[in-house]
C-alpha cells in the first residue's frame, strides 16, 4: 500500500488536474451554508427571516423616523406616522444623560466623564497600569470626580436624588465593578482560609447575599435601613444602594474567584511555600495571577450582569435611563412611545456590555501563555 | 433566643424613636424644602417635562403645600416613588407627604398608620371602546364582550363583580402591563379596555387615532385619590388638608392666580378676605403659618380648577371632564369646608 513518490527536477511539475475545490467566497458559502440539504434549508429560512425583519426595521428606525422638528408625538405623527419618533430622545437627551442635575452645573459632570474615562483607561491599558505610582493618580481622580459631582469646596452641593440617567448607571455600575473586585478577592481568600473565623464569616456572608435577590437588598436599602438608623441621620439613598450593589457583586465575584483558586494545582501553592514566600506574597506573586486569569470570563460576565442589574434601581424610585424614559413616555406629549424607548435603551446597554465582553476576550488571548 | 429578644426590643425601640419625629413643619422649615413623594411618571398627575420640571395635578398639590409653608412653590424636592415602596418611604420619614394617586381605603388609613388629608382626584374604573362598535353607549351594552384587563389588580375583581351583578358575560383577555394592554386593544384582540378612568384617558391619547375611541360614562368602582401623611403629627395633617381645601375654596369663590391680589383688596367679600389673609382673622397663625399662606398657594399655583384644566382638562391630550371632580356647586362632589 505504499504510495509511490516521484521526484521532479527543479522547474518541472507534475501534470495533475486542478484540485477539486473552488477558491474564495463561493467555496466558503458552499461549505458553510449549503453543505447538506437540511443545512441549506436552514440557511434559506434564516435569510428569509432576516429579509422579513431587517428592511422594515431600517425603514422604521431610519428612513421614516422623525428626530428633529417635532415637539410631541402628535407632531411626529403629522410628519410621518409610520416611522420611529426619536424626537423625544432628542428633546430629553439632557435628562437621559444627567437626570435632574441642575443645568448650570452640568459641566462638572462632563469633566467627571472625562476623568472617569482616564480612570478606566488606567485600569484597562497595561502600559498605563505599569507606570509606578499610577494607582495614586487614579485614586486622586476618583476623589476629584466625587468632589465635582457631589460638590464640595465651594461648589454648589447637588443632592444625589437629582442624579439620573446614564450618569447614574455609570456611577452605580463603575462603583460596583471597581469596589467589588478587591472585596471579592478578599472574600474568596477568606473562604479558603484555614482560620475558621475568616472562613466562617466569609461563607455566611457569601451565602446570605447570594441567597437573596438583588431587588430585596435594594428594598432593604431604600426602606428598612432607615428604621434602624437613629432618627435624624441622613444616610443618602444612593450611598445605600452603592453599598448594596457592591456587596452583592462582591459575593458573586468571590465564588467565581474561588473557582479559579481551586483550579490551581496544589504544586503551585507548595512551590510558593518552598520559595519561602509569605502568605500574601505567595498569593500576590504566584497564586492570584494564575487564578484571576482563569476566572476572567466568569468575572466579566459577573460585571456585565451587574451593569444590567443597575436598571433595578428604577423600582426604588431612582431614575436611571430606563426610569427617565418611562417617565418620558408617561408624559402626554410623548405618551406610549415604548418601542423607541426600549430600542434606545437596548442599544445603550449593548454598547457597554459588548465592549466589556470584547475586552475580556482580548485579555484572555493576551494572557494565554500556554501551559 | 436569649440573645435575640433584647436585640429585637432594641430594634423596635430604635424604629419607634425614628418614627416619632418632633414636628414635620419645623423639619420642613429647617430643610427649606417640602419632600414630596410622587409617581415615577403618570400622565397628568406627575411627569417631568422636557426641561426636567415636574408637572401634574399631584405635583401642583405638592407645590401648594410648599407655597403655604415656605412661601415658595418651587421649594419642593420631588421624590419619585413606585407603588411598591411608597408607604414605607413615607413612614420612615424620608418624605413629608405622599401625593401619588393613592386610593383612600380603610386598610391604608387605619392599618398602615397613615392619614389621608383629603381627595384631590375622584377616580374610578371605566371602560374604553372603539366608536366603530355600534350600539354601545353604556357599560350595560357590553354583554359578551372580550375585555383586555391587567391581571392581579383590583380592576380585575371590580370587573367580574360588575358583570356578575348585571347578569352579563365577558371574555377576559389577560395582559401584564398597560403598554401591553394598549397594543392588544389597538390590535383588536379585545373589544374593550378597562382600567382607572384617568389612566384610560392617557391610554386613549396614546392610540393612533384617539378620536376613534370613547370612554363610557359608567364608573364601576370608587378610587378616591389623595395626599397622605404619617400618623402622629396633626399640625402637618392640618396644613396638607387645608392647602388642598384652600385651592377648592378659591375656585368656589372665583379667586384665580390672575385676580387673587386684586380680590384681596376688595373688602366686600369677607370669605375671600379670610381666605387670602387680609381680614386679620389670624387663620394662618392657627395653622402655624404666615397669614398669606393661601394667597401664596393661589398666586403661585392657582386654584383647583386652574390646576385641573392645566394638567388633565379639556385642553390637554387627556381631555378629562370634571365629572365627580367638579365643585359641589357644579354637580360634582368636590366640597371643601369653609375657611373661617
Amino acid at each position: 500500500m505504499s504510495e509511490q513518490t516521484r521526484e521532479y527536477p527543479v522547474g518541472e511539475s507534475p501534470e495533475l488536474p486542478a484540485p477539486n475545490h473552488q477558491p474564495g467566497a463561493v467555496k466558503w458559502v458552499m461549505e458553510n451554508l449549503f453543505s447538506s440539504i437540511p443545512n441549506g434549508i436552514v440557511t434559506i429560512l434564516g435569510l428569509a427571516f432576516l429579509y422579513m425583519v431587517i428592511p422594515p426595521f431600517i425603514q422604521w428606525a431610519f428612513i421614516d423616523s422623525v428626530v428633529l422638528g417635532a415637539e410631541s408625538r402628535q407632531e411626529c405623527n403629522a410628519i410621518n406616522p409610520d416611522g420611529a419618533c426619536w424626537a423625544f430622545i432628542y428633546r430629553r437627551w439632557d435628562q437621559f444623560v444627567y437626570g435632574f442635575y441642575p443645568a448650570d452645573e452640568r459641566w462638572r459632570v462632563n469633566i467627571s466623564f472625562i476623568l472617569v474615562a482616564i480612570i478606566v483607561a488606567i485600569a484597562l491599558v497595561e502600559r498605563l497600569r505599569a507606570i509606578k505610582g499610577i494607582i495614586w493618580v487614579a485614586l486622586a481622580l476618583v476623589v476629584a470626580c466625587i468632589i465635582l459631582i457631589v460638590g464640595f469646596f465651594g461648589l454648589e452641593r447637588v443632592p444625589t436624588n437629582k442624579f439620573g440617567g446614564f450618569m447614574l448607571t455609570l456611577i452605580i455600575g463603575l462603583t460596583g465593578i471597581f469596589a467589588s473586585l478587591p472585596i471579592g478577592i478578599v472574600l474568596a481568600l477568606s473562604r479558603l482560609s484555614t482560620l475558621p473565623i475568616f472562613s466562617i464569616f466569609a461563607t455566611i456572608f457569601i451565602e446570605f447575599i447570594r441567597g437573596v435577590p438583588l431587588i430585596t437588598l435594594l428594598f432593604i436599602a431604600s426602606t428598612l435601613l432607615s428604621y434602624f438608623l437613629p432618627p435624624g441621620t441622613n444616610f443618602d439613598l444612593l450611598v445605600r444602594v452603592l453599598i448594596m450593589v457592591t456587596l452583592f457583586s462582591a459575593a458573586y465575584l468571590a465564588e467565581v474567584i474561588r473557582g479559579g483558586l481551586a483550579a490551581i494545582p496544589r504544586g503551585q501553592y507548595e512551590a510558593a511555600d518552598a520559595l519561602g514566600l509569605s502568605y500574601w506574597k505567595s498569593m500576590r506573586l504566584v497564586i492570584l495571577p494564575q487564578a484571576l486569569k482563569i476566572s476572567i470570563p466568569g468575572i466579566v460576565s459577573s460585571f456585565i450582569g451587574l451593569f444590567k442589574d443597575t436598571t433595578l434601581v428604577l423600582i426604588i424610585g431612582l431614575l436611571d435611563p430606563l426610569g427617565i424614559g418611562q417617565a418620558a413616555i408617561a408624559d402626554v406629549k410623548w405618551i406610549a412611545l415604548s418601542n423607541e424607548l426600549y430600542v434606545f435603551i437596548a442599544i445603550f446597554f449593548f454598547i457597554f456590555c459588548f465592549s466589556m465582553s470584547r475586552y475580556s476576550l482580548y485579555l484572555e488571548r493576551k494572557l494565554h501563555t500556554g501551559h | 433566643m436569649k440573645i435575640l429578644l433584647p436585640l429585637a426590643v432594641g430594634i423596635a425601640a430604635l424604629a419607634a424613636t425614628s418614627a416619632a419625629s418632633a414636628s414635620t413643619l419645623s423639619d420642613v422649615r429647617d430643610a427649606g424644602v417640602v419632600k414630596c413623594g410622587v409617581s415615577t411618571g403618570l400622565a397628568g398627575f406627575a411627569t417631568p417635562d422636557d426641561a426636567g420640571n415636574w408637572q401634574g395635578l399631584d405635583v401642583d398639590l405638592c407645590r401648594a403645600i410648599a407655597a403655604a409653608t415656605l412661601g415658595d412653590a418651587t421649594a419642593v424636592e420631588f421624590v419619585p416613588l413606585t407603588s411598591k415602596v411608597r408607604f414605607e418611604v413615607l413612614k420612615s420619614g424620608e418624605i413629608d407627604v405622599l401625593v401619588r394617586t393613592t386610593t383612600w381605603t380603610l386598610t391604608r388609613d387605619v392599618g398602615l398608620g397613615l392619614n389621608f388629608a383629603g381627595v384631590n382626584y375622584y377616580d374610578g374604573q371605566g371602560f374604553m371602546v372603539p366608536t366603530s362598535l355600534e350600539g354601545v353607549n353604556s357599560a350595560l351594552d357590553l354583554d359578551g364582550a372580550s375585555v383586555c384587563i391587567q391581571t392581579g389588580t383590583t380592576t380585575e375583581l371590580n370587573l367580574s363583580e360588575y358583570f356578575r351583578l348585571n347578569n352579563m358575560a365577558y371574555e377576559p383577555v389577560p395582559v401584564e402591563t398597560s403598554a401591553e394592554g394598549r397594543s392588544a386593544y389597538s390590535a383588536g384582540r379585545c373589544d374593550i379596555y378597562t382600567t382607572d378612568a384617568s389612566a384610560l384617558a392617557a391610554q386613549r391619547s396614546g392610540l393612533e387615532d384617539p378620536s376613534a375611541h370613547k370612554i363610557l360614562p359608567e364608573i364601576i368602582s370608587k378610587e378616591p385619590l389623595g395626599p397622605v401623611v404619617r400618623h402622629g403629627d396633626d399640625q402637618w395633617l392640618d396644613i396638607v388638608k387645608w392647602s388642598h381645601n384652600a385651592m377648592l375654596n378659591a375656585e368656589e369663590l372665583g379667586v384665580t392666580s390672575a385676580n387673587a391680589v386684586e380680590r384681596s383688596k376688595d373688602a366686600s367679600n369677607p370669605a375671600v378676605q379670610k381666605l387670602l389673609g387680609t381680614a386679620d382673622a389670624g387663620l394662618g397663625a392657627q395653622l402655624g403659618l404666615s397669614e398669606d399662606w393661601a394667597m401664596n398657594i393661589i398666586t403661585q399655583v392657582g386654584n383647583y380648577g386652574e390646576s385641573f384644566e392645566r394638567n388633565v382638562g379639556a385642553d390637554t391630550p387627556l381631555k378629562l371632564e370634571r365629572g365627580l371632580n367638579a365643585l359641589w356647586t357644579n354637580g360634582g362632589i368636590q366640597y371643601a369646608p369653609p375657611i373661617k
